[in-house]
C-alpha cells in the first residue's frame, strides 16, 4: 500500500483527534499500521529449524527483526510454514538470552565447583586457552615420535548439523589442523551417522540420489520410521497434495506405533521394533519371487555383499553383549563383507517368507504382501522416505542398505518419482555437518581422516606441512561423553547443541563426565541450556540471522542469508568465537618442533595466521554488503576480522568439491547463492543436479552409461545381505514396556528456542507419557496422572496420555525429548549401530509405575 | 496439586476464594431478590462454558444450589464460581477456555461432587459430555486455512480424529501443497475448550461457544443424497442398470469414474509371439 505525505499527515491528524476523542477507528490504524509496514526491510533466510529448508522473509526494522512470512518465491514450500517457522520471529527474543561469558568462580578465580560469574570475553578466553593448552602440552608430550595414524588427543568439540556452512568448516579446521585432533563430532551423529553410513556403504557417496521433485512424481510412497506429518509438516503438505490430486497415489506408512501420518495412509502398518530388518527382506524375497527383479538393471549396475553379522551393539566394550558379538573387534569385523552372487542373496532372503516375518513383526500376512507389491509392481515409481525410525537403530546402517536393497533390485532409484530418500532432521547436517566434515572421521567433501591420500589433499589446500592431519578416527559423540567419564578427554567445547539433554543414558554418562574434576567443559549456546548448566565455562552466542550463515537442506539445496541484526549485549557467532580463540595460541605450543621444520615459514605465527589469515581465506577484502535494491547489511565478523570471513572459508573449502578425489560435489560461486532460493548441488557451470547417476541429469555419468554409481570405483552399487538381529535391550518381566523416543511438531528439538516462544510453550507445555488405555488401567493409572517411567539407568516423572496425536500399541509406550524438566535421556540406552555411531533413541525397556 | 486418588489439594488462595464465593453468593440472594436472578439465569454469556453433565441451561439456575462442590473438587482449577454482579448467575460454575481448558477426567470429579443433579450424574463417560461445542469461527485467520501446517487445534484435541478432523484439499494457489482445514464435529466434540486454549493466535480463530450459540440446524425438507446413501448402505431406490456406450476404438468410458479414457495402446499379447502360443488353454485373453 503507497501512501502519499499528505495522506499520511491527514491519517495522523485523524488518528490523533479520534485518540482525543477517545475513539477508535480500525480503519485507520490498519493504513497507519500499512504505512509502517513499508519501513521494513525484507530480505531472505531458510528457516533454522528443521532439515526441510522452507525459506522464509525476514522482516526488520530498528535493529530488530519484527515480522517473517513464508518465502512465496521459494521452490520447497511457495511462501508457507509450519508452526515452528511461523514464530521464527520470537526465537531470538526469549528474556534470558546469554549476552555475557559466564565463568564458574569462587573467591574471584575459576573453580569446577564455583558460581556462574559474569567475565569478560579476555577472561573467558585466557582461561579456556590455559586449559586447552595444558591438555595439547600432554597430548605433544604422548605424541613424541608417532606415526599420523598413532596421534591421540585429549581436546575435543561436540558441534552441530545447526552450525553454518563456515562455522563447521572453520571448527573443523581449528580441531583437525590446529589441534591436530579428530575428537570433533557434530549432533549430527545421533541423527544422520547411519544414512550415512548407508549411503558410503551401497553407494560410495554421501546424500540421497534424488530431490523434492519426487514427491509430484511417485505413483507409492512409503514412509519407514518418518513422521512427516509432524516433523517435516511442509513435505508432509507435498506429499498430500499428491495423494489427493494424483491418480492412484498410495500412501503406506511404518511405525511402532500410530502417529499422524496414519490419517493419509492408505495401508498403515505398526511393527514390533527391530523388525523392519525383516520387513525390508520379505519385501526382497517377494520381489524375487514374483519374477519383479529387474534383470538388466543389477546385472548392469549392482554387486552383491553378505555383511558381516553378530557386529555387537556400540556399547561400552565390558557389556556381556559386546564380549559376546563375534564381529565387533575390529573396524574391518563390523564394516566387513564379501562378495556373493545373485543366487546367494536370493536364498539369504528366502528365509524370510511372509508366514515367518508375519509372527515375528505382528504384521497382518495381508498388509505384507500388500506393501511388497507396492515396490515389485513394474509399473508403480515408488519413493520411499525414513528418519530416526532408521537412522536411531542398532542395525540403523544396515537398515538404510537394506532400503537401498529393495530400490536397487527393482531398479526404482535416480530417476523422478522412483528414489529411496533419506530426509534430514536439521537444517544443515547435510550441508555442514556431512559436506564440510565435522564427523571424527571425516574431511571435507566425502574425504576421510584415514586415508592417505585424502590426508594429503586436505594438506595441500589448507597449506599445511604434509603429515600435520591426524590419520585416527577420532571420539565419536556417545564415545565422547565415555571418554570425559574416563578421564582421556580434558578440555572439551560444546557448540550450538545441547547434548546433555540429547546425548543418552545421560545419568551414567554425559553427566559425569561434564562434571569430571579432570574436565573443563565450554558451551556455547544463546540460551541458559540445560548442558549449559553442566558447563564451566559459558558462551553467549549470536544465532540465526545475527550472522551471515549458510544451510544445507535434505535435497542437497544449500542456501545463503545475510546478517539482519546485531547480536545482543555481549554475544558473538560460533565462527567469531573459533577465530578468535584461535588467535590465542602460537603454533610452537600446539605443533611438535619436526612438524614445524617442514613448514618453518609457520614459526611465530598463531594458529589464526595459520588456518584463517593464510593468504586464501582472507583474499576477499572488506566491503558494503548489499544487496540488489541497495539495502545494506552488517557483517560483524568481517568488520572484526577486516576481512569477508564467510567468502573466504566458502570459497576455500569449494575447492575439496572442484578438485577432490571424490567427484560429484561441486558447489556454485559465493556470490551466486546470495542471489537464489538455494542451488541442488552438483553445481556445474551453474546447472544444479536434480537426479544423481544418471545420464543426463547428472554430468558425472559417463556418457552412454545410463546409470553410473561413480562412487564406487566400478561405477556399481552395493546389495547386502543382512539378517535380522533383536534389540539391544528388549522389554523382559523387570522391564515390561519398550520405550521409544522422538519429537512434536511445536518443538525443535530440545525445545531451548520454541519453548520460549509462548504460544508454541502453551500449544504442548510438558512432556508426556503417550501409552495404551489398557496398559495405564493395568497399572492403576488413568490419563492425566502422573506416572514414574524407570528403566536399569533413571526415571522420570510425567502425565500420562492415552489419548492424542499418537496411539501407541499395548506393549510401548513413547515420549518426547522436547522438555527439559522432563529429561527422558536419564532413562534411555546408550546402544548405537556399531558401524555408524548412532545411538538407537527408540528401543529401550522401561516399566511405568503411578507415583506414590 | 493432585494427590494419589487424584483430587486436588486446594491452596491457600483458591480455598479463600471458595470461601469468599459462599459468603458472596450468600449476600448476592439475598440483596438482589429472585427477579433480576432469575432472570439471568436463562442467559450464559458466549465465553462461558457449563461443567461437563450440567443440565439444560433453563432448568440448572434452578437445579445448581451454588454449593461450589464441583469448583472444589476440579483438579485442574478449570472451574469457577461466578461472582457478584458477573454476567454469569452468581454462585454458579462455569470456565473459561481461553484461560483453563477442561481437561476431561475419567473420573469426572465436578459431576460426582455435584449433590442435586444439576451435573447429571448419568453422565459416566466424559466423551458423552457436551459443555459447549467448538467452532473455527475464523477462516480469514486460521493459519492452516493459509495452507500453513499449524493445526495445533487438531493435535490437542483429546478427541483427535473424531471431534476435529484435518480435511485435505489441494492448495491452488501453491500449486503442490495440501490445505488442511481443521473441522468440528458436532458429534464427537464435548466443548472441552483444548482447540481454543492452545490456538497460537493472539484472538483464537477456534472458539467453544455454549452448543445451542454454536451449532446450525438443518432443515427436514431436503436431505444430502449422498449421506442418506451411506447410513442406508445400499441406494434408496434400485440400483443403476450396467451402463454400455457407443465408443470409437481406443476410447473407454468408465461409469461413475473417470469417464473417458483413452487406451493405453495395451493389446492381450505379448510381445514374445511363444508367449501367445504357448499360452496355456485356461487363460482368458
Amino acid at each position: 500500500m503507497k501512501l502519499t505525505r499528505r495522506d499520511f499527515v491527514k491519517s495522523n491528524a485523524i488518528l490523533a483527534t479520534a485518540a482525543a476523542a477517545g475513539i477508535n477507528l480500525p480503519g485507520i490504524s490498519r493504513v497507519m499500521a500499512a504505512h509502517e509496514d513499508e519501513k521494513i526491510r525484507w530480505d531472505k533466510a531458510p528457516c533454522r529449524f528443521c532439515g526441510t529448508g522452507c525459506s522464509v522473509l525476514v522482516g526488520t526494522k530498528g535493529g530488530r527483526i519484527v515480522a517473517t512470512q513464508g518465502d512465496p518465491d521459494a521452490p520447497v514450500n511457495r511462501g508457507l510454514n509450519c508452526i515452528k517457522g511461523y514464530f521464527l520471529s520470537k526465537i531470538m527474543y526469549g528474556e534470558d538470552r546469554l549476552t555475557q561469558p559466564l565463568l564458574r568462580k569462587k573467591n574471584g578465580n575459576y573453580d569446577k565447583n564455583g558460581e556462574f560469574t559474569p567475565v569478560s570475553w579476555d577472561e573467558a578466553f585466557d582461561v579456556m586457552a590455559e586449559k586447552f593448552k595444558a591438555a595439547i602440552k600432554k597430548d605433544l608430550a604422548a605424541n613424541q615420535g608417532k606415526a599420523p595414524e598413532e596421534l591421540t588427543s585429549s581436546v575435543g568439540m561436540f558441534g552441530s548439523g545447526q552450525w553454518t556452512v563456515w562455522e563447521g568448516y572453520a571448527a573443523s579446521k581449528l580441531m583437525k589442523a590446529g589441534f591436530r585432533s579428530n575428537h570433533i563430532d557434530p549432533n549430527a551423529r545421533h541423527c544422520m551417522a547411519s544414512a550415512v553410513a548407508g549411503f558410503i556403504r551401497t553407494f560410495g557417496s554421501d546424500e540421497p540420489m534424488g530431490c523434492y521433485d519426487d514427491l509430484e512424481h511417485a505413483d507409492a510412497f512409503v514412509l519407514w520410521g518418518a513422521n512427516m506429518a509432524e516433523m517435516h509438516p511442509i513435505l508432509w503438505s507435498r506429499l498430500t497434495d499428491r495423494r489427493l490430486t494424483g491418480h492412484d497415489v498410495k500412501v503406506a506408512v511404518l511405525s511402532v506405533f500410530e502417529n499422524r501420518n496414519f490419517e493419509l495412509a492408505d495401508l498403515g502398518i505398526v511393527f514390533r521394533p527391530q523388525t523392519d530388518l525383516a520387513i525390508l527382506n520379505y519385501i526382497c524375497n517377494h520381489i524375487i519371487q514374483s519374477g519383479n527383479v529387474n534383470e538388466e538393471f543389477i546385472k548392469n549396475h549392482v554387486n552383491f555383499r553378505l555383511g558381516n553379522a553378530d557386529i555387537g551393539y556400540g556399547l561400552r566394550p565390558d557389556h556381556p553383549l559386546e564380549v559376546s558379538a563375534k564381529n565387533n573387534k575390529s573396524r574391518a569385523d563390523t564394516i566387513g563383507s564379501q562378495a556373493i552372487s545373485f543366487e546367494e542373496f536370493a536364498e539369504f532372503v528366502a528365509d524370510y517368507d511372509l508366514e515367518n516375518v508375519s509372527r515375528l513383526s505382528g504384521v497382518p500376512a495381508r498388509d505384507l504382501q500388500e506393501l511388497a507389491e507396492l515396490y515389485a509392481d513394474p509399473d508403480r515409481k515408488v519413493t520411499s522416505y525414513w528418519t530416526m525410525g532408521f537412522n536411531q537403530h542398532t542395525r540403523g546402517s544396515w537398515v538404510n542398505n537394506m532400503v537401498y536393497n529393495v530400490h536397487l533390485l527393482t531398479g526404482k532409484i535416480s530417476e523422478p518419482g522412483n528414489s529411496p530418500f533419506s530426509l534430514t532432521g536439521q537444517p544443515s547436517a547435510c550441508g555442514t555437518a556431512r559436506e564440510v566434515g565435522t564427523f571424527a572421521h571425516r574431511l571435507p567433501a566425502d574425504l576421510v581422516v584415514n586415508n592417505e591420500k585424502h590426508r594429503a589433499f586436505t594438506e595441500q589446500v589448507w597449506k599445511l606441512p604434509q603429515g600435520t592431519l591426524n590419520g585416527k578416527v577420532g571420539y565419536h559423540a556417545v564415545l565422547q561423553n565415555r571418554m570425559l567419564k574416563d578421564g582421556k578427554l580434558n578440555a572439551y567445547w560444546v557448540m550450538c547443541n545441547n547434548n546433555m539433554q540429547a546425548a543418552p543414558n545421560m545419568n551414567n554418562e554425559t553427566f559425569p563426565g561434564y562434571r569430571n574434576p579432570d574436565n573443563f567443559i565450554v558451551v556455547s549456546d544463546p540460551y541458559p541450556t540445560v548442558t549449559a548448566m553442566a558447563a564451566d565455562l559459558i558462551l553467549p552466542t549470536a544465532m540465526w540471522t545475527e550472522k551471515e550463515g549458510a544451510y544445507g537442506n535434505a535435497e542437497r539445496r544449500t542456501q545463503f542469508w545475510r546478517q539482519q541484526v546485531k547480536a545482543p549485549g555481549e554475544a558473538r557467532s560460533d565462527l567469531w568465537q573459533i577465530m578468535e580463540f584461535s588467535k590465542r595460541f602460537t603454533m610452537e605450543e600446539i605443533w611438535p618442533q619436526a612438524l614445524l621444520d617442514k613448514k618453518p615459514e609457520y614459526r611465530g605465527k598463531t594458529l589464526y595466521e595459520v588456518l584463517y589469515k593464510n593468504g586464501q581465506v582472507d583474499q576477499y577484502p572488506q566491503a558494503m554488503v548489499t544487496d540488489s535494491r541497495g539495502h545494506h547489511y552488517d557483517n560483524d565478523e568481517m568488520q572484526h576480522f577486516g576481512f569477508y570471513v564467510q567468502k573466504g572459508l566458502f570459497e576455500e573449502y569449494r575447492r575439496f568439491g572442484l578438485e577432490g578425489p571424490k567427484k560429484g560435489h561441486d558447489l556454485g560461486e559465493f556470490d551466486h547463492y546470495h542471489e537464489t532460493r538455494g542451488l541442488r548441488w552438483p553445481v556445474v557451470n551453474g546447472k544444479e543436479t536434480l537426479w544423481r547417476y544418471r545420464e543426463g541429469y547428472d554430468p558425472f555419468v559417463k556418457k552412454g552409461a545410463g546409470i553410473e554409481f561413480y562412487g564406487k570405483d566400478d561405477g556399481k552399487a552395493w546389495i547386502f545381505a543382512l539378517p535380522y538381529e533383536p534389540a539391544a535391550e528388549e522389554p523382559d518381566n523387570d522391564y515390561d514396556l519398550w520405550l521409544c523416543t522422538g519429537r512434536v511438531l511445536e518443538h525443535w528439538h530440545s525445545g531451548s528456542m520454541t519453548r520460549r516462544v509462548p504460544e508454541l510453550y502453551r500449544a504442548f507445555p510438558d512432556a508426556v507419557v503417550f501409552m495404551h488405555p489398557n496398559d495405564a488401567r493395568k497399572r492403576n493409572l488413568r490419563r492425566g496422572m502422573v506416572a514414574r517411567v524407570q528403566t536399569r539407568r533413571g526415571e522420570i516423572s510425567l502425565r500420562v496420555e492415552t489419548r492424542g496425536r499418537n496411539r501407541t500399541p499395548e506393549g510401548l509406550v513413547f515420549i518426547p525429548w522436547f522438555d527439559a524438566s522432563r529429561l527422558v535421556n536419564k532413562l534411555t540406552l546408550d546402544a548405537t549401530c556399531p558401524i555408524s555411531k548412532e545411538t538407537d533413541f527408540k528401543k529401550c525397556a522401561c516399566k511405568v509405575v503411578r507415583e506414590a | 496439586m493432585m494427590t494419589s486418588n487424584g483430587h486436588s489439594t486446594i491452596p491457600g488462595r483458591r480455598k479463600f476464594l471458595l470461601d469468599s464465593a459462599g459468603a458472596v453468593c450468600g449476600f448476592g440472594l439475598l440483596a438482589t431478590g429472585l427477579g433480576i436472578y432469575s432472570g439471568k439465569a436463562s442467559s450464559l454469556p458466549a465465553g462461558a462454558i457449563r461443567p461437563p453433565g450440567a443440565i439444560d441451561e433453563h432448568e440448572f439456575g434452578g437445579a445448581c444450589i451454588r454449593c461450589g462442590l464441583c469448583v472444589r473438587d476440579c483438579p485442574y482449577d478449570t472451574l469457577r464460581l461466578a461472582g457478584f454482579l458477573e454476567d454469569v448467575t452468581t454462585g454458579t460454575p462455569y470456565f473459561i477456555a481461553r484461560d483453563v481448558p477442561c481437561e476431561m477426567c475419567e473420573d469426572i470429579p465436578c459431576v460426582k461432587a455435584c449433590p442435586t443433579g444439576a451435573l447429571d450424574p448419568d453422565l459416566q463417560d466424559i466423551d458423552d459430555a457436551r459443555m459447549g461445542l467448538a467452532a473455527l469461527i475464523d477462516q480469514e485467520t486460521c493459519l492452516n486455512f493459509q495452507g500453513l501446517r499449524c493445526d495445533v487445534c487438531y493435535r490437542v484435541c483429546p478427541l483427535i480424529d473424531e471431534a476435529i478432523t484435518l480435511e485435505m484439499l489441494h492448495n491452488p494457489r501453491s500449486g503442490k501443497h495440501a490445505l488442511f482445514l481443521p473441522t468440528v464435529h458436532s458429534d464427537a466434540c464435548t466443548g472441552c475448550g483444548k482447540c481454543e486454549y492452545a490456538c497460537v493466535l493472539p484472538e483464537a480463530a477456534v472458539k467453544v461457544f455454549p452448543r445451542k450459540l454454536a451449532k446450525g440446524e438443518a432443515a427436514g425438507h431436503y436431505r444430502m443424497g449422498w449421506e442418506e446413501k451411506r447410513k442406508a448402505g445400499r441406494s434408496l431406490v434400485t440400483p443403476d442398470t450396467e451402463h454400455q456406450y457407443n465408443l470409437p476404438q481406443g476410447i473407454q468410458y468408465e461409469h461413475g469414474g473417470a469417464g473417458l479414457k483413452q487406451d493405453t495402446g495395451e493389446t492381450p499379447f505379448a510381445g514374445d509371439p511363444l508367449k501367445t502360443l504357448n499360452r496355456h488353454s485356461g487363460e482368458v485373453q
